[in-house]
């Protein structure tokens, strides 16, 4: 049973409704505020497990919004947005939102990607060894098994894989991934990521061309999804 | 020659056509021992007439004026004087001067008459492209809008008479109309980018593998039956090239191409790198397309006549504009085998798998 408060901020009543019916038949507890101002507001008298926010707020940039609650909310935050363009989600991104999703949306991709925000606060570090299908990670001794057995992976490629199942369900950018995998000089050599992608696909997809497990965000980033929801 | 002349300047016109009346008096001039006076008249005539056949009215007007003045002055007796010798040389030149303005003034209205029937011909044009604009949009964005009226209608008010089989296919048809609507809309919006001319491409490395598969992908989640056959070298270099641009590029071929063939039809997608240019290639083995029609096809809101599929005639021209956008150009033929093959060219950086050290 789902106990989780989630509140949205959208000006759009038609989208509140529909989140409404969505998330309440999904057993989550919903609250709702029609602009920034009353979203901030109740976020602070009432923290909510999760905030979904709209970007296209009629009294304040749904940017700004962001900005002020990560300030002090650290629980998932969702953008839901009609703005489509690479940069608006990659700025939300950076302003800490957990995850993005533009209208209009699917309702089962939506309730894929809250499950596994709200799973983020729960798996925290400590773990020594990450499972994904039929293969394990192993943390301390820096490898990767299939079935038990070794997979021989380069340092490179085990350094990205390894961020991508730590971060299971969340987009991480070219930008993040180039600058924690091959360091800071490093961010704008994105054929270094498309290549070392694709090679990684190689060994762990069933299919590199259908991947299952590293999955593109198109202009944006990565997604490492460890079992199909 | 009414271009040409067109884009000439007021200024260079006056210049030719007096250079013209100079140089052909000169030439008279020349031989005057041989020509009666009158004759130069014709010449200098025909001279004017000339120029007012590819003229402007001001440069005719004036060499009508000058030529007039040379006439009199190097040709009429007595030369080299104004005056006039006798009352028939009066006459004549009076005539000559008359002659010279009505056929600079004639054909300077018919050129006028030409000109309001060819602006009316393009305000018909316009207007016709308009209505085909607003006919096939009202369509496109009606139909499915009636379509989820029509069936939540249903399912409001007929609920009890339905069977849970109707209940899902009513619901069944709501989602394939909002996904036509969405659709168009994206079109729309895609068109309007490339018309305001911001349209500047992103450019960043791209997996040309990744960018096919993930439109294939998107296309077969709508349950299309014909065979989507992708065939690229695994080798391929990363391009380049701004990423949504190209997916939208191979989405709206393989779209069209699944819009315009049948079920049991096939669709091979094929990506090569000819040093340094991107060719993309998507055929099928359809029907192709009526020869007539080929060079209209990448038009705006142009759709093929007698066509039963549902369009606003907008994705290919996306594919044209997108692919000029990134320098490059796109062709259509038809197979000889039977089928349409497009091709898409574009110039770009490429960096090979192997030139990247795997440490």
């Amino acid at each position: 049973m789902n106990k989780a408060e989630i509140l949205i901020i959208d000006d759009e009543v038609q989208i509140r409704k529909l989140l409404e019916i969505t998330l309440e038949s999904n057993q989550y507890t919903v609250n709702q505020a029609e602009n920034a101002k009353n979203g901030l507001i109740t976020a602070e008298n009432h923290p909510p497990d999760m905030i979904i926010l709209d970007l296209g707020l009629p009294d304040e940039d749904g940017q700004s919004v962001l900005q002020q609650l990560r300030k002090w909310f650290t629980n998932p935050i969702l953008i839901l947005s009609v703005k489509n363009s690479e940069e608006e989600i990659i700025k939300a991104l950076d302003n800490g939102a957990n995850d993005y999703l533009v209208k209009p949306f699917r309702t089962g991709e939506l309730l894929a990607r809250i499950r596994s925000a709200l799973r983020d606060g729960i798996n925290e570090e400590g773990n020594p060894s990450i499972t994904f299908g039929d293969f394990v990670i192993d943390l301390e001794a820096r490898t990767i098994k299939k079935n038990n057995e070794f997979i021989k992976l380069t340092a490179t490629e085990y350094r990205l894989l390894a961020l991508l199942a730590k971060n299971e369900g969340k987009v991480l950018t070219h930008q993040y991934l180039l600058r924690e995998v091959w360091g800071p000089g490093y961010i704008n050599q994105s054929q270094y990521l498309r290549v070392f992608i694709a090679q990684l696909r190689k060994k762990i997809e069933t299919d590199a061309n259908r991947p299952n497990y590293i999955v593109t965000e198109s202009g944006i980033g990565y997604r490492f999804i460890s079992d199909k929801d | 020659m009414e271009l040409f002349i067109n884009k000439i300047s007021k200024s260079i016109q006056l210049l030719i056509s007096i250079s013209m009346v100079i140089l052909i008096s000169a030439l008279c001039f020349s031989i005057k021992n041989y020509l009666d006076y009158k004759i130069v008249a014709f010449i200098l005539l025909l001279t004017v007439s000339v120029a007012a056949a590819i003229f402007d009215i001001i440069p005719v007007f004036v060499a009508a004026i000058l030529s007039a003045i040379i006439w009199d002055y190097f040709f009429i007796p007595p030369n080299f004087t104004l005056q006039v010798g006798s009352t028939e040389d009066s006459i004549l030149l009076l005539m000559y001067f008359v002659i010279a303005l009505i056929n600079a003034a004639l054909t300077y209205k018919i050129r006028q008459i030409e000109k309001i029937a060819r602006a009316k011909e393009e305000k018909a044009n316009t207007i016709k492209l308009y209505d085909t604009l607003i006919n096939t949009l009202s369509h496109e964005l009606r139909t499915p809008i009636a379509t989820i009226i029509g069936a939540t209608d249903n399912l409001q008010s007929n609920n009890h008479n339905l069977t849970a089989e109707n209940k899902e296919d009513l619901v069944s048809e709501i989602s394939k109309a909002t996904f036509r609507l969405n659709q168009q809309v994206e079109n729309l919006l895609s068109m309007s980018r490339l018309e305001s001319g911001f349209l500047r491409p992103k450019k960043d490395w791209c997996d040309i593998i990744e960018v096919i598969y993930d439109v294939v992908k998107r296309i077969e989640e709508n349950n299309v039956k014909q065979k989507i056959v992708i065939n690229v070298n695994p080798d391929i270099p990363v391009f380049n090239l701004d990423k949504a641009m190209l997916e939208q590029i191979v989405y709206n071929l393989v779209n069209n191409a699944i819009q315009y063939t049948k079920d049991h039809n096939e669709i091979n997608i094929i990506a090569h790198n000819y040093g340094g240019l991107l060719e993309l290639i998507i055929e099928d083995n359809g029907k192709g397309f009526p020869v007539e029609e080929i060079n209209n096809v990448f038009n705006k809101f142009y759709r093929l006549k007698n066509t039963k599929a549902g369009g606003t005639g907008l994705g290919l021209s996306i594919v044209k504009g997108f692919t000029e956008a990134l320098g490059g150009t796109v062709h259509l033929e038809n197979l000889k085998t039977g089928g349409a093959k497009f091709t898409v060219s574009i110039p770009s950086q490429v960096s090979h798998v192997k030139s990247i050290k795997n440490e």
